[in-house]
């Protein structure tokens, strides 16, 4: 089949990039939007624009019946659901086959395989990936038996968590008990899912992940990304590929990812997530994203492939081309994340008025971005403002690309993180490359000390 | 709208150039290039508003839709007694820790300055409302789910009557 009318069931940058792709393809775009987004810039770029109800993402964004019956009406044949929303619920797919609308993603048997993060960890062992040790803790004995074999501390994981939600430590087993009755009471309010699991708690890792391509039969990867620059989960800067891995880990990584997605029949873009422990030299799979990331583009970068193109291709059915052939890297990329949040007042978001987006424009910039002068940023939603994304020959020569880009980058009326990006490429650790999770923490406290 | 290449390729011509400043502009965006004092280059892209409005699906009531948040933007009704509990940023007002789970506080709640009553959610981001005296709440002025403006108020704690 061809798509001929996309419907986007997304917001903000995301939705400004799947736009651009669809335009280049010749492909006639709608755009689902609630209230407060119905002049954004996304709403502006789309062909059509279609309300999905009020900003409430409960009452539009996450409203399948919405979301579908908009690109039902609409007359879409095809439905890109970006990331975060609905983009991994099952029910969206389903929604989407009984209106006769092509979903641009995994189909729902795969996303319920992998939403499920028990059933990832057995389809990731069943592949022949390493698992972090651990395992389902349905009472307190099987929590301490378990506890017994990884040793202190641990991590008590929601099933139906992911993405750094739902994770709690234990350091000894006095606190045992106490924190599994919270873990089991959080999950069932927050995923509707009380199941939790038990993992050694991993120090001192980094997070390095795979980009996948499947068809539904074949899977190719496209390279590592280092997403090691986190604060509470939450990725700040990204690169790729990612740097100094112990020698053979990085296609030991890239390998493990083709055989998770050949055992999944992976269709379309997707990643999957490992645990480097830099202290053992050893790696864990931790989970896999059915969608297209936002940091994809460090990828597009390196390997000059268009990932949304690709996953509108495979949607419309066509197989992917010589399966086998591996995509070349070209040097090196570094995205930076600018957030509408105040650094210096405990991060705390900052929505309002943007009275001036000025960009860094040169030789291997890249900016996706949906503000401009004027533009609204609202509470309602994440704090992503846009992506500075650069590309140079080797590493090195990328991060002064960033350093450079990011003083160029200013952007008024609202509080912004441009300043802390700019002293995490400053700093030598960083530069140095392959810095943990925990180097973001350690570098705020040495800031505000 | 130009992407990162389209720029590239604008760039690589005005290098050549002595221009300092390019603006392009069609009906549907306008982009402006500045060279900057150490001869880099910054942008700044408007994707201007279309001439067709958005298009609106049948049945729906957009201005149905605004009511709830409009009412959250009402002026307060004259000070009633009592020390305010205000709201720190924008966002949407929760009196319950989590959905289905009961309030933090009822009307009588007896509170210290550092019993939560409520949280904010902005951004994703949740924000623990504290009483800030010490009391019982005497009126609680927002409801659940509703849109809050930085510093309206949400809560009034009464002293005890003793």
């Amino acid at each position: 089949m061809k798509i001929r009318r996309l419907f986007v069931a997304n917001r903000g940058e995301i939705a400004v990039r799947i736009l651009r792709t669809a335009k280049r393809l010749g492909i006639e775009t709608v755009l689902g939007a609630s209230d407060i987004d119905l002049d954004s810039v996304p709403a502006r770029l789309a062909d059509r624009c279609v309300r999905l109800g009020p900003s409430a993402a409960a009452k539009s964004y996450l409203d399948v019946a919405a979301v579908v019956g908009a690109a039902r009406s609409a007359g879409a044949d095809a439905l890109h659901p970006g990331y975060g929303f609905l983009s991994e619920n099952p029910a969206l797919p389903r929604a989407c086959e009984l209106a006769g609308i092509t979903f641009v993603g995994p189909t729902a048997a795969t996303l319920d395989a992998v939403g499920d993060k028990l059933a990832a960890r057995r389809h990731a062992a069943g592949a022949g990936l390493p698992i972090v040790p651990g395992g389902e803790a349905t009472s307190i004995d099987e929590a301490q038996a378990i506890a017994r074999g990884t040793g202190w501390p641990i991590l008590i994981k929601a099933v139906g968590g992911g993405g750094g939600r739902g994770l709690r430590r234990v350091d000894r087993a006095a606190d045992l008990q106490s924190q599994l009755e919270l873990a089991i009471a959080e999950a069932n309010a927050a995923f509707a899912d009380s199941r939790v699991y038990v993992e050694r708690f991993v120090p001192q890792g980094r997070h390095v992940e795979v980009q996948i391509l499947g068809d539904g039969q074949e899977v190719v990867h496209l390279g590592t990304r280092d997403c090691s620059v986190q604060r509470r989960y939450q990725k700040l800067i990204e690169e790729a590929p990612a740097p100094l891995l112990p020698n053979g880990m990085a296609s030991r990584l890239m390998n493990d990812a083709v055989a998770l997605g050949r055992q999944l029949q992976f269709k379309g873009a997707g990643t999957v997530e490992f645990l480097v422990d830099g202290a053992r030299g050893e790696y864990y799979f931790l989970e896999v994203n059915a969608r297209i990331q936002v940091e994809h583009p460090v990828t597009e970068m390196v390997t000059d492939v268009d990932l949304v193109a690709e996953q509108l291709a495979v949607a419309a059915g066509v197989r992917l081309r010589d399966a086998h052939a591996q995509f070349a890297i070209r040097g090196h990329a570094i995205e930076c994340r600018i957030n509408a949040e105040d650094v210096s007042r405990e991060f705390r978001p900052s929505p309002g008025r943007i009275v001036r987006a000025v960009f860094p424009a040169g030789p291997g910039i890249r900016i996706d971005t949906h503000v401009q002068a004027g533009s609204v940023i609202p509470p309602f939603y994440d704090s992503l403002l846009a992506k500075i994304v650069v590309h140079a020959e080797n590493r090195a020569a990328a991060v002064d690309r960033m350093s450079d880009a990011l003083a160029r980058c200013k952007i008024d009326g609202i509080a912004v993180n441009t300043a802390l990006h700019s002293q995490i490429v400053s700093d030598p650790e960083f530069r140095r490359g392959g810095v943990d999770t925990g180097f973001l923490g350690r570098l705020a406290l040495a800031v505000a000390g | 709208m130009l992407d990162h290449e389209d720029i590239e390729r604008i760039l690589t011509l005005l290098d050549a150039t002595p221009l300092q400043e390019f603006e392009l502009e069609t009906d549907r965006f306008k982009i402006t290039l500045r060279r900057t004092s150490a001869g880099q280059w910054t942008q700044q892209q408007d994707i201007l508003r279309a001439g067709t409005a958005a298009a609106v699906t049948p049945g729906s009531d957009p201005s149905a839709a605004h009511a709830a948040s409009d009412a959250g933007k009402e002026p307060v009704a004259a000070a009633g007694a009592g020390r305010e509990i205000h709201a720190p940023l924008v966002g949407t007002f929760y009196r319950s820790p989590r959905p289905g789970a009961p309030p933090f506080v009822e009307m009588g709640s007896e509170v210290r300055p550092d019993t939560a009553v409520a949280i904010v959610e902005t951004m994703k981001l949740m924000t623990s409302i504290y009483a800030g005296h010490a009391g019982r709440i005497g009126e609680i002025l927002i409801e659940d789910g509703q849109f809050v403006e930085q510093d309206q108020v949400l809560m009034r704690v009464v002293a005890d009557a003793q």
